[in-house]
């Protein structure tokens, strides 16, 4: 179907739906680079404005993607809550920005609607609002999520402590574990992205976390960030694995280039479910996800990437993860150019993810060649923090010496804290008020 | 709780200022082809800024170079191409030297002239290979600056190199600076994997099936 609008008689056209997404999105450099971004400033808000017009159930009956050739549009369309849609099934897209900013919108009402919205309704609304619209209203949304401690409660910001070692040591690793626990940090998980993919590696650094948190009793969680393949094969040889982690994108085509597809994630789920971990809660799966995978895998079907973003979203809530994170400033400049583009695209993540009922945090990051800096960083993440993130990443120093990208250190969390007035998890400040004499003395002893 | 200050103090706040300024200025320092006894060539991104926004042109020839690569074709076992990459700084510190040792290695094999590319990326070295009709193509180029490496260097073999070869089918040194893989051990390295890659005829994963030289995850060079 295609759309069309006038402004002083200069006729705008867009030939199908995916078009108008992609003109109507806010700009930036992985749609220019993939050839379907606005040509002019005017062609965009054109576009806005033809999107705020169109019916809500437009998205019912159009997919950005065909239903036959995708199985992340089969899961949008299949798993679609219509009585959950009803109450704002007679709005269009500009008029439901208009409500989600009212009072009527609480976040109770919003958690009950997440079941009837569409990536794609979600990412249209988001394309029609200005940043305050998108902190406003992930505001009033509260995802929470338990394992061994519960995260995404009201005046609570967990982070996930992210000790990376470039040759996965285990003493640079406890190193850095243990200057995070003395710094607040890792209530949300404390998750390895590990330099190697063995299971051998993955199943060493799961134990090394499991002896310490049972040693010292910490209400913790772990992660080795593997291809879930090798956290599957490390379930069946019996290591302590809590949460599964896998990387997803919003098309099937994507989804493939990281060797993943839906089936493969159901029984995941279902290996991670049965080891039966999870102390207070069920949230077993972590996911990440950032705008542009899709393109650089060649497997975005014409579709913008911040739509692409939202169609993960929709992967990553069939299986009720504990925590979902974009990590946006990853990828590089030919996606999110600058500091104002990463800033934008991170809080759109947050919006989504929420909307659509994730307990989505965000990895406020960027690479070195990349038009940001650290106050580009401190900007999203105080602004994040104001929108309620439920978590962001504790880096030591900030710098990621295995990845090599610069992400927030304990320190920045610390200060998010401080200032918004936000407390770690429950169980966790728990721990830290019942070992805070104790705690150096402990932590010491265990790297000695 | 720990006596340890809850913010960055100033002199870790300013160092790492002072390794992120460092990185940002590698990616921006301008390659000296003339340094090089090389054809210096150009791909199709004019420029840095158009070089970060658009991979696709860093990974072909400008029509000027193509043009000017048809003069030299010929036969040779190797072509070594020096590409600026996200660091023209670790081009300039590490490849002159590289290119010395590894060179002394190779009695008996017939070597195309030197290329040197402004705007490249590693894939350029297909073009760049198949145009001048060499069996390997080997790619030194400057990797993406990490906070406290921002000269490091890194080396992209290609058997038989044509457009559109993937990065499964090529091998890979990468970290080559003074902190990391020194040059003289890259050349020893990079040597043995040039006389298998001759030998057996391939490259990428089937060349070393443990995977010990494949393209590290996460550290695009371009």
């Amino acid at each position: 179907m295609a759309f069309s609008h006038t402004i002083g008689g200069v006729v705008h056209r867009f030939d199908d739906l995916k078009t108008l997404l992609a003109k109507a999105s806010p700009a930036r450099s992985g749609d220019d680079l993939a050839g379907i971004s606005a040509r002019s400033a005017e062609e965009r808000v054109a576009a806005q404005m033809t999107l705020a017009d169109l019916p809500l159930r437009a998205f019912l009956e159009d997919f950005v993607i065909p239903y036959e050739s995708d199985e992340v549009t089969r899961l949008i369309a299949d798993s679609h809550d219509a009585e959950a849609f009803a109450p704002v099934s007679h709005l269009t897209v500009g008029e439901l920005r208009d409500w989600l900013l009212t009072d009527q919108a609480t976040g109770d009402v919003l958690a009950k609607l997440a079941p009837g919205l569409t990536p794609e309704m979600v990412a249209a609304v988001s394309k029609l609002m200005r940043v305050q619209d998108l902190i406003a209203v992930a505001a009033k949304i509260r995802v929470v999520t338990r394992f061994r401690t519960t995260v995404g409660l009201p005046g609570r910001l967990s982070t996930r402590l992210q000790p990376n070692h470039p040759t996965d040591d285990p003493a640079g690793i406890a190193a850095a574990i243990v200057d995070g626990l003395l710094l607040e940090s890792g209530d949300a998980v404390i998750g390895i992205n590990p330099a190697s993919d063995s299971v051998e590696s993955t199943i060493t650094l799961l134990r090394l976390i499991d002896l310490l948190r049972t040693s010292y009793s910490i209400p913790v969680q772990s992660c080795v960030l593997a291809h879930v393949t090798t956290q599957m094969e490390a379930m069946r040889r019996g290591a302590p694995v809590d949460l599964v982690f896998q990387s997803i994108a919003g098309t099937q085509a994507a989804n493939a280039s990281f060797g993943v597809d839906i089936a493969l994630l159901d029984e995941a789920w279902q290996a991670a479910r049965e080891q039966r971990r999870g102390e207070i809660g069920e949230n077993v799966m972590y996911f990440e996800t950032g705008q542009g995978s899709a393109l650089s895998a060649n497997a975005h079907h014409g579709v913008d990437q911040q739509t692409c973003e939202a169609r993960a979203y929709a992967v990553a809530r069939r299986y009720r993860p504990m925590l979902v994170n974009t990590v946006v400033g990853f990828i590089g400049p030919e996606y999110l150019y600058d500091g104002k583009q990463i800033i934008r695209a991170g809080l759109e993540d947050h919006f989504c993810g929420k909307l659509l009922g994730l307990p989505m945090g965000c990895d406020v990051c960027y690479t070195n060649h990349a038009e940001a800096d650290q106050d580009d960083m401190d900007v999203l993440l105080t602004l994040l923090g104001n929108a309620g993130a439920n978590y962001i990443m504790g880096v030591p120093g900030g710098d990621d010496i295995m990845l090599n990208y610069q992400s927030t250190s304990f320190h920045d969390a610390l200060y998010l804290r401080s200032l918004l007035g936000q407390r770690p998890a429950p169980e966790f400040e728990a721990w830290l008020q019942r070992t805070r004499g104790e705690l150096p003395g402990a932590m010491a002893r265990l790297i000695a | 709780m720990t006596g340890r200050p809850k913010f960055t103090p100033v002199r870790e706040m300013l160092a790492f200022q002072l390794a992120h300024a460092r990185a940002r200025d590698a990616v921006y320092f301008p390659l000296n082809a003339g340094e090089f006894e090389g054809v210096a060539l150009k791909s199709a991104a004019r420029d840095r800024a158009e070089y970060l926004r658009r991979p696709d042109l860093g990974r072909r020839l400008s029509d000027a170079s193509a043009a000017q690569l048809k003069a030299l074709r010929g036969r040779y076992d190797v072509a070594f191409i020096v590409a600026d990459g996200l660091s023209p700084l670790a081009v300039h510190r590490q490849a002159p030297d590289l290119l010395r040792q590894v060179t002394a290695h190779l009695e008996g094999w017939k070597i195309a002239p030197l290329t040197v590319v402004e705007q490249g990326r590693v894939a350029i070295g297909d073009e760049i290979g198949a145009a001048l009709g060499a069996s390997l193509a080997v790619v030194l180029i400057g990797e993406r600056p990490g906070l406290s490496s921002p000269d490091s260097l890194g080396v992209y073999l290609t058997w038989e190199p044509r457009a559109g070869r993937t990065d499964a089918e090529r091998n890979c040194i990468s970290n080559i600076r003074n902190e990391g893989l020194t040059t003289g051990a890259a050349a020893e390295l990079l040597w043995l994997l040039m006389s298998e890659a001759r030998s057996r005829r391939l490259s990428g994963v089937q060349l070393k099936p443990d995977g010990k030289f494949l393209p590290p995850p996460g550290i695009p060079a371009g």
